[in-house]
């Protein structure tokens, strides 16, 4: 039973390997820009987005904060991926989760974690309809997903507006274009249970964004890595993903997993939405825009190779150069990080060409080492093997 | 009856990106590639079309013969969109990347790309491109006497050099796809490349020369959806390059089809602009932005018209698949 786990091992080096490759390539890109736009000031941009992040503990904190929501809702994107699904509609859940966690907590005045649970509801029952048009009626899922981004952004829109104590012109401010501000002085004596605890982490960190949401998303996300590699469930899902023919022939539902892998993604999208709004530095802005943190949270899926535990870290680096891009105002538009995120993305697409050049040079290397020390290796003849099974492994 | 002037007039503005883009999609999927990236095809389109026609009307070159300039910025659309799309292609066909993810990708790339280029452009800050008045043609541009009975409203309201030029494209499709050898071939690489390959045709060529043209229409697109909504470019289509795909999969991957959902579609989003002035449509008074009820109705009705039409539903069956000459 060894060998497995060695392969497996040397599998996740490589696509940690194609990942870092395709992020280098869109610094690169993202370099050339700048040089571009404005060559006087290109080092100094370039300084900005790699080094912002880290200046110091309050843009950490800024780092952590936004990392929580994308975290969640490329987590969402990921445990589609895994179940063969292209879940593009997180952008829609995030918003509805986000809409119910404030019912919750507006009008119903329940405490933070009461909300987030509806948030996951909200999310959950918005995922389900992409689930239930895919099984049931065959319609694919990417176009459900983008109607009902549009109908659920459309909706809380219209529930806000008619939801008089949502507003927060209802608590004495002026504007009437977003929800009121959670740790506003009138709110927190009707609510003080509304936002996510701080737990002293903004005092230690200095930052008024530091709360625990991170920590919670990172636990889900070891939640959801725990679901998927060492659970039937997860491995149900996983194999109707791969081939829904076979696994209904193997006896799983595959109708039933659809479903369910869309419901999941949905609760997990819901939550970030959850996450983010309540932690009381952040209010609902009534646009007719979509959230652009449903769609980031494609770009950490698919950095992460869709695997839970790496989404926590693509999620941080994603939130790391958006802190650092934010600093490139006025030199800059802000956006150039869009076309680097972009552009990384565009490469990772190449991630299996990638992954089989770097495949290909491990073979080489370990043939030498074999060459080297044949007394050694008893198990040289598996190496062509492995090769075999790694490309079809990357072809899925 | 004005108003039905009116809202017919605005159906037909409407549904010209929509049928364009979709008979894009079309093209591209029916050669086997999936073209999620039409969203973005039409931004950068517009991009460099509006950019052209804005610069024209700075320039002061627009005297003499607008509708020229205005054809010019239809092919600098297409080329643009052909172009992007090429990305696509490259990274779908050549690569045999996921053609979702990579679309994906163009899709994020596109709205960055234009606001960056509208702001090193126009300066910091200027995120619209205004469309001169110009590109619009009216009756006074034809020499004709202005009139405002029934058919010179319908007509002469809004129209563009796009919309005949998109009649044009949509009989040329049809001839193209069902008439002419590179149709049956193209059809033949997205239902079985593998059969076409047997025979001769190079399944590579055939799926680059559809997700060319669907970049060549979707940058039409792009450019007739800016001229549509008439506030100028604002570095967005609204979505429109994904309500094109569900337009191409509700007219079920057929041209002719495709017009009469985009039509239908189209129909719908103008009927909520006017919900106000139509007498028999409710008014909701006693909701408060009774508008967002308007806006998400042409999503609803596609969603409930897939479901119910997902029966007789047939999708291109190689689509998304990546060629490999091996896999035989």
């Amino acid at each position: 039973m060894k060998a497995p786990s060695r392969r497996t091992n040397r599998q996740g080096l490589i696509n940690i390997l194609a990942s870092l490759l395709s992020i280098l390539g869109g610094l690169l890109f993202g370099f050339l820009l700048l040089i571009l736009f404005n060559p006087g000031n290109a080092m100094y941009g370039l300084n900005k987005i790699l080094t912002t992040g880290i200046a110091n503990l309050d843009k950490l904190g800024k780092v952590m904060y936004q990392s929580a929501p994308i975290l969640l809702t490329g987590l969402s994107v990921a445990f589609a991926f895994k179940t063969g699904l292209f879940n593009i509609g997180a952008t829609g859940q995030y918003t509805l989760g986000a809409f119910f966690a404030l019912v919750g907590v507006i009008q119903w005045r329940l405490p933070w974690w009461a909300a987030l649970i509806l948030a996951m509801v909200g999310g959950a029952l918005l995922g389900s309809i992409p689930g239930i048009c895919k099984a049931l009626f065959n319609v694919n899922e990417v176009i459900t997903s983008i109607m009902f981004n549009w109908i659920s952004l459309f909706a809380v829109n219209l529930c806000i507006n008619n939801m008089p104590l949502m507003l927060a012109n209802a608590w004495g401010a002026t504007n009437k274009e977003r929800t009121v501000s959670l740790i506003g002085a009138p709110f927190m004596e009707y609510n003080p249970n509304a936002i996510i605890p701080r737990a002293g982490l903004d005092k230690l960190m200095n930052s008024q964004y530091m709360n625990i949401a991170v920590f919670i998303a990172i636990g889900i996300a070891l939640v959801i890595w725990v679901v998927m590699n060492r659970t039937t469930f997860g491995y149900e899902l996983k194999a109707c993903g791969y081939n829904r023919h076979a696994s209904d022939y193997a006896g799983i539902n595959a109708k039933r997993s659809i479903i369910l892998s869309m419901t999941i993604a949905g609760a997990l999208a819901g939550i970030g939405g959850g996450l983010y709004f309540l932690s009381g530095t952040a209010q609902y802005t009534l646009v007719k825009a979509l959230l652009a943190t449903g769609f980031n949270g494609i770009p950490v899926a698919l950095l992460a190779g869709s695997n839970p535990i790496g989404t926590i870290f693509s999620a941080l680096f994603i939130s790391y150069i958006q802190v650092g891009g934010d600093a490139l105002q006025p030199e800059y538009a802000k956006e150039i990080i869009d076309i680097i995120i972009a552009a990384i993305i565009y490469l990772s697409a190449f991630a299996l060409l990638l992954r089989g050049w770097i495949g290909k040079l491990f073979i080489r290397k370990q043939k030498e080492n074999s060459n080297r020390e044949l007394a050694d290796l008893p198990d040289t003849s598996a190496l062509p093997q492995d090769a075999a099974s790694e490309q079809e492994e990357a072809a899925q | 009856m004005n108003i039905l002037a009116d809202i017919l007039s605005g159906t037909i503005l409407f549904a010209i990106p929509l049928l364009l883009v979709a008979l894009g999609g079309m093209f591209s999927e029916r050669s086997g590639v999936v073209n999620i990236a039409l969203e973005g095809i039409m931004l950068v389109g517009a991009l460099t079309s509006c950019l052209f026609l804005s610069l024209m009307e700075k320039a002061g070159l627009h005297g003499m013969h607008p509708q020229l300039l205005a054809f010019l910025a239809i092919l600098i659309a297409a080329v643009t969109g052909m172009l992007f799309s090429m990305l696509l292609a490259f990274a779908a066909i050549k690569l045999k990347a996921d053609q979702t993810i990579g679309g994906t990708a163009l899709n994020m790339l596109a709205p960055a790309v234009a606001i960056v280029v509208t702001w090193a452009i126009q300066g910091q800050g200027q995120t619209t491109i205004l469309i001169p008045g110009w590109v619009r043609i009216t009756q006074e541009s034809l020499g004709m006497a202005t009139s405002q009975d029934f058919f010179s409203r319908l007509i002469f309201k809004s129209l563009y050099l796009t919309t005949p030029i998109a009649i044009l494209i949509l009989v040329a499709s049809v001839i193209i796809l069902y008439k002419t050898k590179t149709g049956l071939r193209l059809r033949a690489c997205g239902e079985h490349p593998q059969a076409a390959d047997s025979v001769g045709i190079n399944v590579y060529h055939m799926r680059y020369l559809g997700v060319a043209i669907s970049g060549f229409l979707g940058g039409i697109g792009g450019l007739a959806y800016s001229l549509a909504a008439g506030s100028g470019y604002q570095s967005t289509v609204a979505g429109y390059g994904f309500l094109a795909l569900a337009v191409m999969i509700f007219g079920n991957w057929k041209p002719l089809n495709i017009l009469g959902a985009s039509l239908f579609f189209a129909l719908f989003k103008i009927v909520g602009s006017y919900a106000g002035s139509i007498p028999f449509l409710p008014k909701f008074t006693n909701v408060k932005s009774s508008e967002y009820i308007y806006l998400m109705l042409p999503y609803i009705v596609t969603m409930i018209l897939l479901i119910l039409t997902s029966k007789r539903s047939r999708a291109p069956k190689a689509e998304g698949i990546p060629y490999d000459k091996g896999g035989r």
